[in-house]
């Protein structure tokens, strides 16, 4: 099996995909890494790309003006970062930074819309797996809402 | 001459009537956050005062009331009696405000203890929000204490902002140790401020370590966090009664004779507060109760 295949299926996003997919979406991908501090993408950029994360950390931040940036979540190991390549306008609505030294696969995002369509079982297969990944993060987000930790809890 | 006791050999507080407190004199006091303060007493007849871990104790502020507060010092130091207090209500908000050599009356401890004996030769992970950090603290210290007698060691909190951590100093500590996964996360930051996890603490319980069929998790925070975590908890297979909760409830009496504090057919001063889950599961997040 080639490297990225094997770091492939072995990230927890891709877990028990069959491997015929992982041969396919592996020539959309590539290995990446950021240094710390490094803006992986900005917000309004163009949704073009997806990153599951190896090893290392990323900080998502929105900037409000008069405050400055605030970090509003971070991803690490076995994490996917960005699904706005799913949906129209196809556009970033965050930062992402680098907190520290980050491995990552990336994914040509155009690339991998091309094989779900070529494979629609992958696109199911792919669809649901972005979807748990869309529900986890608004469900953390609806408990944020909540203030978890406050006084009134 | 002067003999110095060593701390086992100093006389244990007693009072013969439950309901009746014993003056402790204020030692020391930190801030921990803007409106939460630890406070460090020692009896006034220089006794010492054994606990079990996640037991608590009903603090007297003469002339003002009674407010219930969990143990938080070591329960192997138990010539110091801490604990962690947040100014919110009548009592605790002048509490807050004590200065040293300041006396206020103590009657405890009361309530059930974290299962820290029974979960050695397992893994334990721990889950805090807010200020339930401070009644698992003297958990943390006897697991460090006794860390032999343990498999891996997760402590996973949760705060607002990295200004509304407790503990700072000692979270840093515990996390140098190479024996023990702390990881912490907040709600939201600046990143000028803080370079750590950002998200809820129910998102670091996928990545701790822990075998989920050898684990005890001692879980305390506001009730609403303590369900969604034992949801995350069963996610990663633990069944219900390795998950430990500490139950609050307005507390009067603290010896099951008030009735104030009735949790089901149990009262969370004399049962509780600390309860495993799969004891109290029927009636835990039930709106009526």
């Amino acid at each position: 099996m080639a490297t990225l295949e094997r770091l492939l299926s072995e990230h927890p996003f891709f877990k028990d995909l069959d491997p015929r997919y992982i041969q396919l979406i592996a020539g959309c991908a590539q290995e990446v890494t950021f240094k710390a501090g490094e803006f992986i993408f900005r917000e309004g950029d163009p949704a073009s790309r997806f990153w599951v994360i190896r090893n290392g950390r990323i900080s998502l931040e929105v900037f409000a003006p008069g405050r400055g940036p605030i970090m509003i979540e971070t991803l690490g190991e076995g994490d996917v970062m960005g699904w706005s390549w799913m949906v129209p306008p196809y556009r970033k609505q965050y930062d992402a930074r680098a907190l520290e030294l980050t491995r990552a696969l990336e994914f040509d995002a155009m690339c991998i819309r091309g094989k779900c369509d070529e494979e629609p079982k992958l696109g199911y297969e792919l669809f649901k797996r972005f979807s748990q990944i869309i529900g986890q993060r608004l469900q953390a987000t609806r408990l944020r809402l909540i203030d978890l930790y406050g006084s009134h809890a | 001459m002067v003999v110095t006791l060593k701390p086992q050999q100093i006389p244990v507080a007693v009072s013969t009537d439950p309901m009746v407190p014993v003056p402790y004199r204020l030692l020391r006091v930190r801030r921990e956050t803007s409106d939460t303060f630890t406070f460090e007493f020692g009896s006034v007849d220089g006794s010492r005062f054994p606990f079990a871990p996640g037991q608590f104790n009903m603090l007297y502020l003469f002339g003002v009331g009674e407010v219930p507060i969990s143990i938080s010092g070591d329960p192997e130091r138990p010539e110091i009696l801490v604990h962690t207090v947040r100014a919110v209500g009548t009592v605790t908000t002048p509490f807050c405000k004590l200065k040293p050599g300041d006396i206020i009356g103590v009657r405890g401890p009361f309530g059930s203890s974290w299962p820290v004996v029974e979960a050695a030769g397992n893994d334990v992970v721990i889950v805090a929000g807010g200020v339930g950090l401070a009644p698992l603290r003297p958990a943390i210290y006897h697991i460090l204490n006794h860390r032999g007698e343990y498999g891996r060691v997760a402590v996973l909190y949760g705060a607002r902002s990295p200004g509304d951590m407790l503990y700072k100093k000692e979270l840093a500590e515990w996390r140098g140790r190479f024996d023990v996964q702390v990881e912490v996360t907040v709600d939201a930051a600046k990143p000028d401020e803080w370079q750590g996890n950002v998200g809820v603490v129910t998102t670091l319980i996928p990545r701790a370590h822990f075998d989920p069929h050898h684990v005890t998790a001692l879980v305390c925070g506001p009730e609403i966090m303590m369900r969604f975590t034992i949801l995350e908890l069963q996610k990663r297979g633990l069944r219900d009664d390795q998950i430990y909760i500490s139950m609050e409830r307005n507390m009067k009496c603290a010896i099951g004779f008030c009735g104030h504090c009735q949790y089901g057919p149990n009262f969370v001063c004399k049962d509780g507060p600390v309860f495993r889950f799969d004891r109290v599961k029927e009636i835990f997040g039930k709106r009526e109760i």
